[in-house]
This record gives structure tokens, sequence and C-alpha cells, in this order.
């Protein structure tokens, strides 16, 4: 069984994501800012007419804030219910990936990114972690459930 | 199942046949001589009859089966109404109700009906044992009914009949039945009129024209015909027709209808003449009345999937950003023949956002249909006596809304039943009318929808009120001296609040009110109490007419760009900054004479600053929630526009001060500010 993936890069290591989640791979364009959101909920874009949050892949995995450059992309997902888009350096490629090509993701790597990796597989000569996208998503801090008190005292 | 497709329909159906049934049973309760709604009655469960069994739901099919017979037995007057019937119909209303909720959730519609089957039938062959015991004119008398059912014709039929006999004419009473395995009623029907028409005049007929074209009758059907032609004539006429099982032609006498109407209640034999002919009258005009309202809503309207009206919805809002997009680039260009088109263009697709906007609205009936089911019941249950007005029915709503406001109401209702109203006897001490009066009120004002809840019952007891909230330590003593009684009410919806001395199943938990309120909110509309002791209260809800596309104030914060809704905004101003007031931490302005706290909208949102400004005028925006206001400083107003409100996506969730996003005519996203979220 081959797994459909796309490839995309982030802090030049190379990642993927099964095919079947991703809806659209865009240019970057403008973000508007939601205001009390955590630090890598980057804002909102209109998609094709649906407002679609936008997640900085590096500041969720706790990396260096990147420039943005030509090849910046955002992959928007459609995963359960919701749209999502995840800021990455590049997206290039689509690739088959060889189920017995996973292996479990390594325990020494000693970065955050680990938590949010299913495993590693290692194709033609390449390492490319395959992202745990209920991890990324799933974190309870991009709800802003803490109800701030009200501001004026009326 | 090859029945799926009409399956929605039979649904639908369903569900208006039900919701008459309870309607004319409560008509029906109250008047128990008027015979009228025991037709409506049981046109509703016959029809109902006919659609279970065609589309295989035996036990549905059956249990109105049943009560067809005690309906029929009770039009015929074999039976006369008492509050047992009464009762016993509505439980197995009540039972077709489940069934069908059944069928729509996927179920087999089965249950257990015999209890109920048993119980209607022995209403049905009790009483007509005791019929038959104390009365055998009565048996007579529905026999004569049974052959004729011209008894009720009204004076200008009368007349017409009258003076056709004069001149000549013979009136007939044609009795026709088609085949079994007829397949288009409703077209024979036609065919034979036709016929009829050839040969002379259709006075009446029965069943009436609307439901002999809907094909709402079994298979047989008689009409008033007056004619030169022979009886004999006739028949063989209508025999032309195919697919005609038999024809009976009778010479229809008027004096014997006068008798025969006479006959028809024991009651009006005993009384004078004349009044055996007004008796006559009324009762036609009621029949005629219902057919004429029918036919007006009957022809012109069709289904509609409601996916589809949400589809064209969402089109349509797409529209309305372009048009956004389309009304700024000509106000760029600045050339004269585009900006007329555009503004051509935006006036029509103006007129189609009301046309789309009201095609998905829909009248508050809907909701308010069950509360008089709901009322009778509970007014049972409490021990009170409960006369519930409701106006303005009509009344029309967003879809969107009317699926959320059923609750809260039912809320608001149950309160007002359980904490408002009081028992008969404390009522007459008291020196009111036994019966306590509900109204429940919908009203259109500007582009608001209120719904009103207003009883003459106890009335909000302040103290009580803040002796609870103190207790609740909602507030405090030294607050409550200063509240309002306005203010004192609104505790009420506080949560964790009940001023029920006894808590009942129907009421009074201490949740419910803040729940109420919050759903309200959500809609975007606001509840206000009004109370006099001793006289009663009023509950009253402004909702918005529509919820997807909204006025709004666009303003710029530094490099963003926010929406504010037109319906919380009172005015915008600009203001010194001499005028800037400080209160307790709090910056304040006097604003026509009442202290208003002023917030920076930069500073709520967060929003990042490139450089400090010290600016001398600031422009504000005078919000309002209820009775409270804001200002909220902005840096500069951008203009009134109409935006279609989107939702963030689940993923963000709720976002503080945020209540959606919106997409502008530059193709960005502007976030609506949520501005009930501002005043606390």
């Amino acid at each position: 069984m081959n797994q459909k993936s796309i490839v995309f890069l982030l802090d030049e290591k190379e990642y993927a994501v099964p095919v079947e989640y991703v809806i659209a791979i865009e240019r970057m364009q403008q973000i508007t800012r939601v205001p009390k959101t955590p630090q890598y909920v980057q804002g909102v874009i209109n998609l094709r007419g649906v407002v679609t949050p936008i997640i900085d892949l590096r500041e969720r995995f706790g990396l260096i804030k990147g420039e943005e450059t030509d090849s910046t992309r955002m992959i928007i997902i459609q995963y359960d219910k919701f749209n999502v888009g995840f800021i990455v350096d590049a997206a290039y490629d689509v690739m088959d990936i060889p189920n017995d090509a996973i292996e479990p993701a390594p325990k020494v790597i000693g970065t955050e990114e680990i938590d949010y990796i299913n495993g590693v597989a290692k194709v033609d000569q390449r390492l490319i972690m395959l992202l745990q996208l209920n991890k990324v998503l799933s974190d309870s801090s991009a709800k802003n459930s803490a109800e701030t008190e009200g501001l004026t005292q009326g | 199942m090859e029945n799926n497709e009409y399956l929605d329909v039979f649904l639908d159906e369903s569900n208006e046949h039900i919701q008459t049934l309870n309607d004319q049973l409560l008509v029906l309760e109250k008047e128990p001589k008027d015979l009228q709604p025991v037709d409506e009655i049981f046109r509703s469960a016959h029809t109902l009859k006919g659609m279970a069994a065609t589309m295989g739901f035996q036990d549905l099919a059956n249990l109105t089966h049943q009560m067809e017979n005690v309906l029929d037995a009770v039009k015929n007057e074999q039976i006369s109404i008492n509050s047992t019937i009464i009762d016993t119909v509505f439980q197995a209303v009540d039972q077709l109700d489940e069934m069908v909720m059944d069928i729509s959730d996927g179920g087999e519609g089965t249950a257990d009906v015999s209890h109920l089957v048993e119980q209607l039938r022995a209403i049905e062959q009790n009483q007509e044992l005791d019929e038959e015991k104390s009365n055998k004119e009565e048996k007579t008398k529905t026999d004569s009914q049974s052959s004729s059912i011209f008894q009720e014709v009204d004076s200008y039929e009368k007349t017409v009949l009258k003076q056709s006999e004069e001149s000549g004419y013979s009136n007939y009473e044609v009795q026709v039945t088609l085949q079994e395995n007829c397949l288009l009623k409703a077209a024979r029907v036609y065919m034979i009129f036709e016929v009829l028409e050839q040969v002379g005049e259709v006075i009446k007929s029965e069943p009436p024209v609307q439901d002999l074209e809907e094909e709402n009758f079994e298979f047989h059907f008689q009409v008033l015909l007056v004619t030169k032609e022979s009886a004999e004539e006739v028949k063989q006429r209508i025999f032309k027709v195919s697919e005609v099982e038999s024809v009976q032609v009778t010479p229809f006498n008027l004096g014997d209808d006068q008798s025969n109407t006479a006959s028809d209640d024991a009651a009006i034999q005993a009384e004078s003449k004349d009044d055996k002919e007004r008796e006559p009258k009324k009762k036609d005009k009621q029949n005629n009345n219902k057919p004429s309202s029918k036919k007006g809503t009957a022809n012109k309207t069709i289904r509609v999937n409601i996916d589809k009206l949400d589809g064209l919805m969402n089109l349509f809002e797409e529209m309305v950003i372009d048009r956004g997009r389309l009304e700024q680039i000509s106000a760029d260009l600045k050339n004269p023949e585009l900006q007329d088109t555009v503004e051509r263009m935006s006036r029509i697709s103006g007129d189609l956002q009301d046309i789309i906007l009201n095609m998905r609205m829909v009248s508050v009936e809907q909701v308010f249909n069950r509360f008089p089911r709901m009322v009778r019941q509970l007014s049972k249950d409490l021990g009170k006596q409960i006369n519930l007005e409701i106006i303005g029915a009509e009344t029309e709503l967003d879809r969107t809304v009317i699926d959320e406001i059923g609750d809260p109401l039912v809320h608001l209702i149950r309160n007002a039943l359980d904490h408002g109203i009081e028992s008969p006897q404390v009522r007459k001490e008291k020196g009111k009318s036994e019966e306590g009066h509900l109204l429940l009120k919908a009203y259109h004002s500007g582009n608001h929808v209120f719904i009103e809840i207003s009883d003459d019952g106890a009335g909000i007891n302040r103290d009580k009120v803040i002796s609870k909230a103190v207790a609740n330590q909602v507030i405090t003593e030294e607050e409550a001296n200063h509240l309002t009684d306005k203010q004192v009410y609104q505790l009420i919806m506080s949560s964790g609040f009940s001023t029920a001395d006894q808590i009942s199943d129907v009421s009074g938990r201490g949740v419910g009110m803040d729940v109420v309120k919050n759903t309200i909110e959500s809609l975007g509309g606001t509840i206000t109490i009004e109370s006099e002791e001793g006289q009663g209260s009023l509950f009253s809800i402004q909702l918005p007419l529509t919820l997807s596309i909204i006025s709004a104030l666009l303003v710029e914060v530094e490099n963003e760009k926010y929406a504010i809704p037109l319906s919380s905004i009172i005015e915008t101003a600009v203001i010194k900054k001499s005028d800037i007031l400080n209160a307790h931490d709090q910056q304040v302005i006097d604003f026509r004479g009442k202290v208003v706290p002023l917030l920076s909208l930069k500073k709520v949102l967060d929003v990042p600053v490139n450089e400090e400004k010290d600016e001398e005028f600031y422009s504000v925006v005078i919000i309002r929630k209820g009775d409270k206001m804001a200002g909220v400083i902005v840096d500069t107003f951008i203009g009134q526009q109409e935006v279609v409100l989107k939702s963030l996506g689940d993923y963000l969730g709720g976002v503080f001060a945020i209540s959606g996003a919106t997409i502008l005519g530059d193709g960005q996203v502007a976030l609506i500010v949520d501005t009930n979220a501002l005043i606390s």
C-alpha cells in the first residue's frame, strides 16, 4: 500500500501530509490578523469565499520564524469539518510513500516538532516526516475559551 | 423503497395535518357545539389515513382509521363531545406525531397503537349504544343525512334554486361514484363538470370543488345541478365519461332541504321558525370562509427544498461581495458610464437581496402553533385557568432565527404560567378574574421583529429578586439600592437564579433564564423585562430580521479594518481629547448628559501599533447593549456597507469580541466586532 502524499519543506526538512486532506495549495496572500488567538495562528484569509484560518507551521513547531519568499506556500487542509491553512517554506512534490518505508519517529531528535510527527519514511535516500494532523490541530489553546472579563463596568 | 421520493412530501403533509388536528381540536374543545372543526379534523384524519396506507405505515393508518370512526360519529351527532373524548383524541394525535417523527428519523413508524385504538373504539361503540337506547330518531336522522348532504344551502343558493324552479328548470342532486381503479380522479371530475356545465349549472358540490380538484375525496361526490334536461338525460351524459361507476340523479326539493336542515340539530327544532332560518345561514358563512381562505394560499405556493434556498443565498452572498468590489472599482475609476451601470446593478441586486431574504422568511406561526397545546396541558397540570391569546402569528422571521427561538419561548411561557399567573383562588382573592390571560404577540418594527410574552399574573417582586440576588451573591446589598427596576428584573436572567418558592417540574431550577438570554443574544437579539407587581409582567424579545446579511459600519484601526453592526450603534461622534474624563481608572465621556465609558478598539483587540500618535480628536462609535452604552475609539470611519456574515470556522471557535468575519470588496477579510462583548 502506498500513501500518496504532498511533500513540503519546513526549515530545510521535508514533511508529508496525505493528499486526501489537501484541498488546495495557495501562494501567500494578505492575512487578516485575528486578535486574542495563539501566536501561531496568523489570522484568516478569504479562500474563494470561505474564511479560512491560517497557521504558521514554523511557529507551531517552535522553529525560528522564516522570511517569506517566492516559494512560501499555504497548504489548505480539510480536516474533520473545518478548513485550515499551513504556511510552509515550499510545497513541491507529490510522492507515493510505501507503507513499509515508514518507521516510527526516533525519540532522540528532541525538538518540539517530534510531537507532531507520526513516523519517518525513508524514500530514495530522503527522510520524510509524516505530519500527525490531529496533533497539529488538536491544541485547545487555539480556541479562545477563556471568557475574558468584560472591559467596562456600565 | 420506491416510495422514498414521496417520503418527504408525506412527512411534510403529515406534519401539516397533525398541526391542523391539534389546532382544530383546541377549537372544538372551546366550542363543543360547533361542528365546523369536526369537519376539519375529519378531513385531516382522513387524508392522513390515506397517505399512511399508501406509504405502507399500517399502524399509522390503523390509528387514524379508528380516530376517523370516532369523528364520524361525532360529525353525525351520534356522540357528543366531552373532555374524555378530546383527551383521547389528543393522545391519539400525540401518538401519530411520535410515529411521524420516527419515520422522519428513518424508523418504520411502527408503534403499539392497540391500546389507543381500543379506547377509541370503546368511545365509538359505547356512545353509539347509548344513542340507540335513548333516541331512535337519531338513527333515522343520520340515515337521511347520508342520503342528502346538502342540508346547508345558503340564502344566495336558495334564491338561485327558487328562481330556477320558478322559471321551469329542475334542481337535481347528482351523486357520482367513480370506479375504484380510477387513476386521475381530478381529471374525471373535470370532465364530469364539463358535461354538467353543458346541460345546466352546478350550484354546489360536496366535497367542495377545491377538494375535488386536489383529489381530496374517495370515489363519490355530489353536486347540486340546475338544468332543463331530464334526470335520465343527465345520467346518460355523465355515463359518457369513462371510469364512472354509478350515477344517481334525484330531484332536489327546497322545502325538504329546510326541514332537513332543521332536523340537523335537535335543539333547533324546538326553537322558533326564525331561528331555523338563521342557523343554516350562520353555518354556511363559516363553511364559505374556509375554502376561500384556503384558495388564496393553495394556488400560489410551491414547496422548495431548503437546501436550494441556502444554495441561492450562498451564491447571492458571493455576489454581494463582488458588488462591493465593483462599487469600489467604479469609485476609483470615476468613469461616469461605469458608475451609472454599477449603480443600477447595485439597485437591482438590492431588490434581489430583499426577495431572496424574503423567501427565507417563515412566519412565526410555525413556532407559535405548538403553544396552545402546551398551554392547555400545563394549565391542567398546574390547576390554573389560562386563556392564551396569540397576535401576529403571521409575522415573518428568517428561518435560522425561527429554528432557534422555539426553546427560549417555551421557557418563557412555562415561566409565565408557573410563576406569573396565580392559581384561581389567589386570583379571586386579589379581585382578578379566575382565568389568567397570557398574550403572545409578534410584530415587525424597523429592521427588527419583536416577540412579546405578557401575562396578567403576579408580576415580579422587586424585593424578593434583590434578596435572592444578594443571597446568591449576584450583587451586593450596596449595589442593590442603586438599581432601577429594570436592572433588578434583568437580574432574573443572571445564572443561578430562581425566585419560585417551590421548585416545580414546569420551571424553576435556576437554570434556564440565563440560557434564554444567551440564546437570544447569540441570535443578535435582546430581551427586556417590564413588570408591575400584582399586574403582570412583559417579556419583550427583539430579534434581527435576518442573520446572514447585515448593515455594518466599517472602521479602520491602524491598518486593520473592522465591521461594527449598525444595529448596535447609536451614533458616531468626534470628541476632543480634553473632553475625556477619568473615573476610577476608566476613561469616560459625557455623551448627551450621560456618562459613557470609553474604550479603545486598538487596545481591546491588541492591534499592533506602528507609531504612537498623539491626536487632538478621537473618532468614537457609541454602541449600546440594552440600556448600557459605551464609546469605542477607532482611527477612522470608512463608511456603511452591507456585509455578509461568515463564521470564523470551527478551528478558531469563539474569539473574544469577534462575532464573525466578512469579505470586503477588495477580497480582504474584515472581522466583525461583537459589541455585546465590549459592554458588560
